[in-house]
């Protein structure tokens, strides 16, 4: 069915770094160059593989940010400060490395804009970046899709992509962001965690069955989505993508 | 091939037996979850587990009559298609030898299926002699719901995505039919010791 294009055997291949972009402090893009790369769809995300002198290698998942575009390839990091590989993908790597990766993987959590819409996408802090790529799809597309973005963030400089998704707001993508721990003096928009009322007053309604994908750690997405099934949205529209405090 | 990601120490765990821990994994001492859509919530008074498919004698029981099978204490090491390890982790559950008793079937595989619709497809090779359980208790506690409770299947030799949370039954088949995950780009077999996470591995 829909992952046909995954038919052929994941080979590990090369990526070389060509520029980092930070983000937040904690969050960094990478940006990658990848000469191999057979093309994704927006929410799938690839493995990534570092290897030691001595041999050892660590592997990670992370989910790529960037709209689907020829070979280069965008992926977002959070630096975890007890993780083995986010902190080297972070402060070590630099443009001219190469960077071993394999992918794209999941058929799941994947919107394109044939899917259409309404859609409603929740992201929990750096669970925006594979929403990230479905705004940049849609946009990338000229698609006019009814497109609504919650994000939830702990403050307004841990907002990723927050220039962007201001840039890109308006015909039809609705950016609305929650900020849990602090406001900048002014702030007059939610200042709480996702809820059942949030959720209703952002929309679009269960009545109208938008396509849902939720994406942040685990308690969030655990949260949001209870929340969305409470207020009428049907479970099996409703894709969820979590990630644990640990690895990194 | 001798490629090095320049600077790259890494953190090898010395709490860990390396031996025990497959290729491209890492051990966590935490419990990820991973799941593909909202957690279900199914009342024990409306749960049930079946047997059924290509079986002479299909088989149905309630929470009573499950609970009320003779059960075992499991500890395993379970393997996390996301990389994530985690080792003696502890359950309690009826073996699927204990519900196959008896049964006369020529079926050569097994879909188990849940609440929320998910599914995921074994050879019965896999289930059977001591492999796996359908497990409600984890560490001397009830199976929580984000874990797969009430019941999930524990069949800790093939990547988690194939131990079935929330799961309902088992439908014996005589074809092989690829669940959700399958179908989604991830291995139809899925041994860790094989690092088979993705079609074609």
């Amino acid at each position: 069915m829909e992952g046909a294009a995954l038919l052929g055997r994941l080979t590990w291949q090369f990526g070389d770094v060509v520029d980092l972009v930070e983000e937040t402090a904690h969050v960094k893009t990478l940006v990658l160059d990848v000469p191999a790369w057979p093309g994704h769809r927006a929410g799938q995300h690839v493995d990534v593989r570092l290897t030691a002198e001595d041999g050892y290698q660590a592997e990670r998942s992370y989910s790529i940010a960037s709209a689907p575009s020829g070979t280069r390839l965008e992926l977002t990091v959070e630096r975890l400060d007890d993780g083995e590989v986010s902190p080297y993908l972070t402060d070590e790597l630099r443009p001219g490395d190469k960077l071993e990766l394999r992918g794209p993987v999941g058929g799941y959590f994947v919107w394109e804009p044939s899917v259409g819409g309404p859609v409603l996408l929740v992201g929990g802090g750096s669970g925006a970046v594979p929403l990230m790529a479905m705004i940049r799809e849609r946009a990338a597309a000229g698609s006019d899709v009814d497109m609504r973005l919650l994000l939830s963030s702990r403050g307004w400089e841990e907002i990723v992509y927050r220039d962007e998704l201001a840039r890109l707001t308006g015909d039809g993508l609705v950016v609305v962001h929650t900020l849990t721990r602090s406001q900048p003096d002014g702030w007059s928009g939610y200042a709480r965690r996702v809820d059942s009322e949030m959720l209703a007053e952002v929309g679009p309604a269960a009545k109208d069955q938008p396509h849902v994908y939720v994406c942040g750690p685990t308690p969030f997405v655990e949260a949001v989505a209870n929340a969305l099934v409470g207020v009428g949205h049907e479970p099996h529209e409703i894709k969820t993508e979590r990630f644990g405090p640990t690895g990194g | 091939m001798s490629f090095v990601s320049r600077g790259f120490q890494g953190r090898r765990r010395q709490d860990a037996d390396p031996s025990r821990v497959p290729p491209g994994q890492y051990v966590t001492p935490d419990y990820p979850v991973l799941s593909a859509g909202p957690t279900p919530h199914t009342a024990l008074e409306t749960w049930d587990f079946s047997i059924g498919g290509e079986i002479d004698d299909p088989q149905r029981w309630s929470w009573e009559e499950f609970r009320a099978l003779p059960s075992e204490e499991v500890t395993v090491d379970i393997h996390c298609v996301t990389k994530w390890s985690k080792l003696d982790t502890s359950w309690r559950g009826v073996s699927i030898d204990t519900l196959l008793e008896n049964a006369q079937t020529s079926a050569e595989y097994v879909t188990q299926y849940s609440d929320g619709g998910y599914t995921t497809n074994v050879p019965l090779a896999d289930v059977t002699g001591g492999k796996a359980w359908i497990v409600y208790e984890y560490d001397g506690e009830p199976l929580e719901a984000e874990h797969g409770g009430p019941a999930r299947m524990l069949l800790p030799h093939l990547y988690f995505w194939k131990s079935a949370k929330w799961i309902r039954g088992l439908r014996l088949q005589s074809e092989d039919e690829p669940g959700f995950w399958e179908t989604n780009g991830y291995n139809n077999y899925g041994d860790p010791w094989k690092e088979q996470r993705y079609w074609g591995d």
